[in-house]
């Protein structure tokens, strides 16, 4: 229809409140917000405090770790003279000096990156792992769906710590951030690919899953248009509180001995197995960057934990 | 019953094949050669090493060796140290501690989740529930080794009220500090499981029933609403075990309990590959073994969990 076409396009008819009978039902408040889950979720969202306070911090950490600079001048391992061990804060050291006579407060923000560095690669892993097997399980169904379940159940009856640790053990030699990051992530995806999978389940049977079939669009377009962002919610959630377990994974194997390697990554596991020695002097080198690492995890499962209660309506009707 | 038996049981073999043949596979794609490492800087004759390689199958192919290994643990030999000892022994010595402080730390875990998690289910919104479910949070977020490395500094050493390491024989009362700290780790989410179990129970037609017909809250609440809100806690257990497994080592690392966690701990430190790969291997077999068993016994407390939904 051109533009020069004299028929009058009728305008969008909105029904009287007081005019009764069918008309009524059919009648759209066009001037009503436009809603939808995510627009829900962050009306519900702003209004708590534990949202600002996480995300606040988080955001905090994720500076600290980009810009180490800002914060200190001193660097974390190459200036550790034996004459400052276990010392008190000096000007410019504000909390004091490590074992080995490093510099507390620059090794703790150091920390950051690494800490961040890990939990973000394990949950793009876990996330790509669990997408990628739990929407071909769910989608396809049959014997594939049993098969990868069945692989599911074997990595699933491994605790992923203890798995890792045996992978870094393998690789003693060539420890790095993405060794440990893939030793976490290769043994945690059953749970993300099973909640996945139950999703699509769920979302398969809508009625606009077997439109779009009957639209003739393949089933990977309707897989992918329809039916997988549909089903992503519960994975936000699981990967926001998986960030903050794979940060935890990686500070235990690093206080366990088969982490990053003390001397190359600032890792707060690493200086707080260090400082274990000096538990009955010095507590304090120990305590910081337990705080540091407690923080970081809590503001993560913080955060994990108010979007679910924001996007879950069902968490939302129990409150 | 019978059948449901029958299919878990065999759903649970690929598993026990396939987490043992992962994790050998792992050791297997390990670079080196172990009968070289064995004799550290000394270099042996090829009689010594071709003899020491059909000792320990090395000669056989892949599969061969994980079944050849496979029959050893289910004959019960788990192989040995690099220091030589049998770790079937070191098993034998530490078990029992382990055992002890596990069921501590399950009873602690149990007891104070489920009376938190009642009260918090029951007057869901007030300040007790607010400050439990803050407190959890924070329980979840603090790290097992941090937990234990301060608790062990604030009572241990501060305080003194309890020995700040576990002493000859692993007394009860010393085990007790180490299985609030391994209790910590679970606490939280028991609490959570129980509470929302609770709020849903309690909106059930059979507990307005109850308290229709005039029971008093003494009856209606331990019967009615706790016996059915203690379903999901129960497989809870089994799931979490895996967090208590790890939970162990470092417990019993810092603690120095003499438990298998302890001799896993100290095996990690030494990089002792064998040890290492033989303790987690048996953790991961008990796992497997304790997740049926739950999964059996979940099906007699909830008859519906029998059948099964085509």
């Amino acid at each position: 229809m051109s533009r020069s076409n004299p028929v009058r396009v009728a305008p969008r008819y909105v029904a009287e409140v007081d005019e009764g009978g069918l008309g009524a039902v059919d009648a759209v408040r066009v001037s009503d917000r436009k809603s939808n889950l995510w627009l829900d979720a962050w009306r519900d969202l702003r209004s708590r405090w534990m949202f600002w306070v996480s995300a606040v911090v988080i955001l905090f950490i994720v500076f600290v770790a980009l810009f180490p600079g800002v914060f200190t001048q001193v660097p974390p391992n190459d200036e550790c003279y034996l004459s400052n061990s276990d010392g008190p804060p000096q000007p410019g050291h504000p909390l004091g000096f490590t074992k080995q006579g490093c510099d507390v407060f620059s090794r703790i923000v150091h920390g950051a990156g690494t800490s961040l560095s890990v939990g973000i690669i394990v949950t793009v892993l876990v996330a790509v792992m669990g997408i990628v097997i739990g929407a071909f399980a769910g989608f396809f169904g049959g014997w594939l769906d049993s098969f990868l379940m069945r692989i599911g159940d074997i990595f699933f009856a491994i605790p992923y710590v203890l798995a890792a640790v045996v992978v870094m053990t393998m690789f003693l030699h060539e420890r790095n951030i993405l060794i440990i990051s893939l030793a976490i992530g290769f043994f945690s995806w059953p749970g993300t690919a099973r909640i996945l999978r139950s999703e699509i389940l769920r979302v398969k049977q809508y009625d606009y899953v077997m439109a779009s079939e009957a639209l003739g669009l393949s089933k990977f377009r309707t897989m992918f248009t329809h039916v997988l962002p549909n089903s992503i919610t519960p994975l936000i959630i699981m990967s926001t509180v998986g960030l903050a377990a794979a940060i935890t994974a990686e500070a235990t194997l690093s206080f366990l001995g088969v982490g990053l390697p003390n001397n190359i990554f600032m890792s707060w596991g690493n200086d707080i197995a260090a400082a274990q020695g000096s538990l009955r002097t010095n507590p304090l080198t120990l305590i910081y960057p337990s705080i540091a690492l407690s923080v970081t995890v809590l503001a993560f499962i913080m955060l994990g934990e108010t979007v679910r209660e924001a996007l879950d309506p069902k968490a939302r009707a129990t409150r | 019953m019978a059948w449901y038996i029958v299919r878990r049981v065999l759903q649970g073999i690929p598993v026990f094949f396939g987490s043992t043949f992962i994790i050998y596979s792992m050791v297997f794609a390990m670079p080196g050669n172990p009968i070289l490492r064995m004799f550290g800087d000394r270099t042996p004759s090829e009689a010594q090493l071709a003899a020491l390689e059909a000792k320990y199958h090395l000669d056989q192919d892949f599969f061969t060796r994980y079944f050849l290994y496979l029959g050893d643990i289910l004959q019960g030999d788990l192989g040995t140290t690099y220091a030589g000892q049998s770790v079937n022994e070191i098993l034998a010595r530490t078990f029992p501690t382990t055992l002890r402080l596990a069921i501590l730390a399950v009873l602690i875990q149990l007891i104070a989740g489920v009376i938190v998690g009642l009260i918090s289910g029951l007057r869901k919104g007030g300040i007790f529930d607010s400050t439990a479910l803050i407190v959890s949070l924070v329980l979840i977020s603090i790290p097992v080794f941090v937990l234990a490395f301060v608790s062990q500094w604030f009572f241990g050493i501060e305080l003194g009220w309890v020995r700040p390491t576990v002493g000859p024989g692993a007394p009860w009362e010393d085990l007790l500090l180490p299985a609030f700290v391994l209790a910590a780790l679970n606490f939280a989410y028991v609490v959570r499981l129980t509470r929302g179990s609770v709020i849903e129970t309690s909106q059930e037609d059979f507990v307005r029933m109850a308290y229709g017909k005039g029971l008093p809250k003494r009856r209606v609440i331990p019967v009615h609403i706790l016996r059915n809100s203690m379903i999901p806690v129960t497989t809870s257990i089994a799931q979490d075990f895996g967090i208590l497994i790890v939970g162990a080592t470092v417990t019993e690392g810092v603690f120095n309990v003499p438990g298998v966690g302890n001799e896993l701990f100290r095996a990690i430190n030494r990089h002792d590959t064998p040890e290492i790969v033989s303790i987690v291997t048996i953790l991961v077999i008990v796992y497997v073994f304790v997740n049926l068993l739950v999964d059996l016994l979940y099906g007699v407390l909830d008859p519906r969990i029998r059948y099964v939904k085509k």
